[in-house]
């Protein structure tokens, strides 16, 4: 019986030959990674415990990106705890306000998440890096403190499902509009407990940013994490951004997958996440009453990335946002910020009326710029609808693409780019 | 272990983390601070009403979303002895085992118990009874390795113990 890719992994990080679905292991870890909400929870933790030493101060990453520049005065002591740690404890990799970006968007282009390591994050959108060809999974902060100090941490062996992408998407289709319908598809807890693995020929059409986006909403599944097969365009990402060794693990002929789901990426349409949870999605062109809305965000660590910045500015250039709209636009990092810029991405921005901000977790979790109002509409194209996430718990959140996202911004009410 | 005892509040599917602890609290990682809005975008009465040992009971896949462990430690820290649920998310099912959190998942006791009846959980035995019902069922015990997790009384107990 052979194992999936997540399992070899696994396998390879126990010190074991090979391991199965549910039993239990402990893992050496390449990277463990904190921000300004759950690292200092951590570090109390960590003063817990009889050895206070890191285990590999290269090997551990601070991101203050949640409520960063500080919002407010507790904010600030949060991250004054997490700069204070860094630099007791030598962090190679703490980024400061001026240097962070993201921490999801951040650390792959920082070069630190590479194939075949086993990452884990004290933030839920850790799954990202699968894009990679990595294991990456979001934990809490005891998780985080313990591993800070071992360099381990145990794992259930998942069981897999596996999606197979076939066909070429059509222009506006993109990592967004993939991962949406999947979840629609099995629901957010479709892949409770389980890693996703992506295969199939329709993959070589979609760009690293677009399986970023869609490894980081496994979460919104329910999903352990969501990998991709490392191809060549995994390996000239990581040869561009990364001095880190990398290994190839691909899974077995004779894998087990508890599920097997065949996607035709040719056949998708433009899809949006309804409130109140991701899995309840309708393509633009099903939408029968116009959906009229207040705000779009455009940002987040699942679709700050440049190739996103790049469709909307695309969209947005020599138009005007609609009256009463509040458009904000937040690249994911100082690079992908500073790049946006020397392509004069952000003028298109400012000359169709959105505010460019600096690189934040803020609105996506209601943290602060860009909060809902009772009875306000917002197109997003983060990871979460829930009820109150972005404010007032009257208010609605629909989850869409960059692409949908500006269309939206443009017309006032939930568009395709079509439409225009 | 000690057994938990107390009045249900009942509550449906997916309750996400966002509507246990929301984001604009999470300036604060004080627990008793967290307590105070628990459940707050759901359910604005549970914390003028629940008492030390009472017991969430829900459906499926409680505890989806965000990774903030802020949310078992709130419930903890309101006074909750025990979570049951159908199904839970797996990042707040580690949360909960890492912080010392009891909590059982059992389909059966999910969907029979109601809102504000009294119930019973015995750890040991993992036996749920449903003091008002009279209704009895099996929750999933833990794995042995889970279990020392717990009997230590959370995962840094359990580290520094080695």
């Amino acid at each position: 019986m052979g194992m999936t890719m997540t399992q070899k992994i696994l396998a390879a990080h126990a010190g074991l030959d090979r391991v199965e679905a549910g039993q239990l292991i402990e893992a050496d870890l390449d990277l463990v990674l904190g921000n300004d909400i759950t690292s200092p929870v951590a570090i109390k933790e960590m003063e817990k415990m009889n050895v206070q030493t890191v285990f590999d101060k290269d090997k551990i990453a601070l991101v203050p990106d949640h409520f960063v520049p500080n919002k407010d005065i507790k904010s600030a002591e949060h991250c004054k705890c997490v700069r204070e740690f860094a630099y007791r404890n030598q962090i190679t990799n703490y980024f400061e306000v001026g240097q962070m970006g993201i921490e999801h968007a951040l650390l792959p282009e920082k070069g630190l998440t590479v194939a075949g390591d086993v990452i884990i994050g004290a933030d839920s959108h850790t799954c990202t890096y699968g894009a990679l060809g990595a294991f990456s999974t979001g934990v809490g902060s005891t998780d985080m403190a313990a591993g800070m100090v071992t360099g381990k941490a145990w794992f259930k062996v998942p069981s897999a499902i596996r999606f197979v992408l076939t066909g070429k998407p059509a222009k506006w289709i993109s990592g967004k509009d993939i991962i949406l319908h999947i979840i629609g598809m099995i629901g957010v807890d479709g892949a409770l407990y389980k890693s996703m693995e992506f295969t199939g020929d329709g993959i070589q059409y979609l760009t690293m940013d677009d399986r970023f986006t869609i490894s980081n909403m496994a979460i919104e599944a329910g999903g352990k994490n969501g990998i991709f097969p490392v191809d060549d365009a995994a390996v000239a990402y990581m040869k561009e951004h990364s001095k880190k060794t990398y290994t190839v693990y691909e899974a077995d002929e004779d894998a087990i997958y508890d599920e097997t789901y065949i996607i035709d990426l040719s056949k998708l349409e433009p899809t949006v996440s309804f409130p109140h949870l991701p899995e309840n999605t309708h393509t633009v062109p099903s939408i029968t009453e116009p959906i009229k809305i207040d705000q779009v965000v455009i940002g987040s660590c699942t679709n700050g990335r440049l190739n996103d910045m790049r469709i909307a500015a695309g969209i947005l250039k020599d138009r005007h946002v609609a009256e009463g709209m509040r458009c904000i636009i937040l690249p994911a990092t100082q690079a992908i910020y500073l790049q946006a810029m020397e392509e004069g991405l952000l003028k298109i921005f400012i000359e169709a009326g959105a505010v460019v901000s600096t690189p934040t977790c803020g609105p996506c979790l209601g943290g602060y710029m860009g909060i809902l109002a009772e009875g306000e509409r917002c197109v997003s194209t983060t990871n979460r609808n829930f009820v109150g996430r972005m404010g007032h718990v009257k208010s609605e959140v629909y989850l869409a693409s960059p692409a949908v996202a500006a269309a939206s911004a443009i017309t006032g009410k939930i568009s395709s780019p079509e439409e225009l | 272990m000690k057994a938990a005892k107390g009045s249900v509040f009942k509550y449906g599917d997916n309750v996400d983390t966002d509507v246990i602890i929301p984001a604009r609290y999470l300036n604060s990682s004080d627990p008793a601070e967290l307590a105070e809005h628990c459940m707050e975008d759901i359910d604005k009465d549970f914390i003028h009403s629940v008492k030390k040992g009472d017991l969430i009971v829900a459906e499926k896949n409680f505890g989806c979303g965000s990774s903030r462990e802020h949310a078992p430690i709130a419930i903890k820290a309101a006074g909750v002895s025990c979570v049951i649920a159908e199904t839970f998310a797996r990042i707040f099912y580690r949360n909960s085992i890492n912080i010392g959190l009891p909590i059982i998942e059992c389909p059966e006791a999910a969907k029979a118990i109601q809102n504000g009846d009294e119930v019973e959980v015995d750890f040991d035995s993992g036996m749920i009874t449903d003091v008002t019902t009279g209704k009895q069922f099996k929750g999933q015990a833990f794995p042995p390795f889970m279990q020392k997790i717990i009997d230590a009384e959370g995962l840094i107990n359990y580290i520094n113990m080695k």
